[in-house]
């Protein structure tokens, strides 16, 4: 689903965020990112939605080589990745039902769907009965699965997180990760970026680690129950 | 391992199999016209929310389309007078000094006769001396001629159907190729400097209109400059989740033809009232100078084009904004850390 191959990203001359990365993501894979802050992480999740371009290497998603793509096919290729935030960028001029249904309305479904598939997946993080309200009025973890929904509703096969339990206690935490691997049990990749190692080592799934941009652990899905450091 | 095909497959090796884009071709174009008419309707609904903003815009287009309109219109109407200045044309025929009244009675005759003249007054040399005697107060020098000065003159109204720019030259010739006509004039010269008039102002005008045309798409930009800012958020988000430029750029395209429709309206409304401002004194003003002359409003197709084309500056200006402004919001950003 997700291959990088010697993929290395350079912002100045001096600043090396990512430095010959290689990895591989099967499909329905649930893997973490971890590392430092300022280690690569949120490059790596950028490179994946192509918001920034590698210097070196290739980044492969679902077969597409993403260095080549043109500037005008970026958004369809979005539509293929639900991303989580940690402050979940949610909409608060409209409702909970609305934020959700953007991703369907960038692709232009038709009403009838939009309804059925917003409700399909507010009901799956729990929130159908909170689909006319605001986001303002919801709590922390309700809003971070306000942003699960979004990301999902239109079933992408990559699923990406950058730390979407940042703000939250360790409970709800556990809740999302859940809904995580629940997803990936249904054929979605997920590649959750994370620094919270207690949450990580509970989960024991594959751990990528990098380290100043290197990727010192998890490169290989042989090591799968490699454990954070 | 294959990503799922875009819903809009531009790209012929990503448009494998079509688990999610079953929905056939007219069920999408039906959708991308509902997603039309509600960005219409969404961007409509947010011009009404802040009224009191939205009108001082309106106001601001509607009195810069509004005064070349108007000037446009002024000019029509003066054409309209010198397209009518055949009315007033008179061909005068000079006699020469030598041809004596009854050649020229005779000649009177048979230029009358002709088909293209209306009316025919002879005046001769001893009348003419008379008249230019009690008018021009050169009472004393005259009296030191020796002979009258002047020749016998005839005045012509053309026939109705010859007072065009090619039948009164065509008469003028007829009249010049008689013998003992030593000279014709037809009297344009305050039609030729009306004329000069119009041309100067219709170059005036245009130079305005596109001065103003120009503003307005300024300030149309800026406002929507302005409001791609507060929607900044949105944007941001719509570009994440795969909204194509068209996607995001859309609502404000919409924001800029609605600004145009309410100025072209404002303005249509300013043009009336002044209209029925000045059609009062227009009218005695005319009266005085015993002309028909009457400033004409602007007909329906004239509003529908006017309001067409403040739509089309208002949705201009929203485009440069937009190509300026919204390429600078790139969720690069958001994924901090």
């Amino acid at each position: 689903m997700i291959e990088f191959r010697q993929v290395t990203k350079r912002y100045d001359s001096d600043h090396t965020a990512l430095r010959q990365v290689n990895f591989h993501l099967d499909r329905g894979e649930l893997a973490f990112l971890t590392g430092h802050s300022g280690a690569g992480k949120s490059t790596l999740l950028k490179l994946l939605m192509v918001m920034e371009r590698p210097t070196a290497g290739e980044v492969v998603v679902g077969g597409q080589v993403l260095n080549r793509l043109p500037r005008r096919q970026i958004p369809y290729i979005r539509r293929h990745i639900g991303v989580v935030f940690q402050n979940h960028q949610l909409l608060f001029d409209r409702t909970v039902f609305d934020n959700v249904a953007m991703p369907l309305e960038v692709m232009g479904a038709s009403p009838r769907d939009v309804g059925r598939r917003v409700r399909a997946a507010l009901d799956k993080v729990g929130l159908l009965s909170k689909e006319k309200m605001n986001p303002l009025q919801l709590s922390g973890g309700e809003q971070q699965r306000v942003g699960i929904a979004r990301a999902v509703v239109n079933k992408p096969p990559l699923l990406l997180a950058d730390e979407p339990t940042g703000n939250l206690d360790p409970e709800l935490s556990a809740d999302i990760m859940n809904l995580f691997a629940q997803f990936s049990q249904v054929g979605v990749t997920v590649l959750i970026a994370s620094h919270d190692l207690a949450l990580i080592n509970e989960m024991g799934r594959r751990t990528l680690t990098l380290d100043h941009g290197n990727l010192i652990a998890g490169g290989t899905p042989l090591q799968g129950g490699f454990r954070g450091r | 391992m294959a990503v799922d095909p875009s819903r809009k497959p531009r790209k012929p090796d990503v448009a494998r199999g079509a688990k999610t884009s079953r929905s056939p071709w007219r069920e999408q174009a039906e959708s991308y016209f509902i997603h039309h008419r509600k960005v219409a309707r969404d961007s409509a609904s947010r011009l009404w929310q802040t009224p009191v903003a939205s009108l001082m815009t309106w106001t601001v287009m509607g009195v810069a389309l509004a005064l070349p309109v108007a000037l446009l219109l002024l000019l029509t109407s003066l054409q309209g007078v010198s397209s009518g200045w055949e009315s007033g044309a008179r061909v005068t025929a000079y006699m020469s000094l030598d041809a004596n009244l009854e050649q020229t009675r005779k000649l009177a005759d048979e230029i009358g006769a002709d088909g293209r003249v209306a009316e025919l007054e002879l005046i001769d040399r001893d009348r003419a001396l008379a008249e230019f005697r009690a008018s021009s107060g050169l009472d004393d020098a005259l009296d030191y001629l020796e002979e009258n000065p002047l020749p016998h003159t005839l005045l012509i109204t053309p026939e109705e159907s010859a007072r065009t720019a090619d039948g009164v030259a065509s008469l003028l010739m007829f009249i010049e190729s008689m013998e003992g006509v030593e000279r014709v004039q037809v009297d344009l010269g305050w039609l030729q400097r009306l004329n000069a008039m119009t041309d100067l102002l219709a170059r005036a005008v245009w130079a305005l209109a596109i001065l103003l045309a120009a503003a307005v798409v300024l300030v149309i930009g800026n406002t929507v400059r302005l409001s791609i800012e507060s929607r900044r958020d949105e944007i941001l988000v719509a570009k994440l989740v795969g909204g194509t430029d068209g996607f995001v750029r859309r609502p404000f395209l919409y924001t800029g033809a609605w600004f145009g429709l309410g100025g072209g309206v404002v303005a249509w409304i300013l043009l009336q009232l002044s209209l029925w401002w000045l059609s009062g004194p227009i009218e005695r003003l005319a009266g005085l100078y015993s002309s028909d002359f009457s400033l004409s409003g602007l007909s329906f197709d004239g509003v529908f084009a006017l309001i067409i084309a403040a739509m089309l500056l208002g949705w201009l200006g929203a485009w440069i904004a937009v190509k300026r402004h919204l390429d600078d919001i790139e969720p690069g950003e958001i994924a901090g850390g």
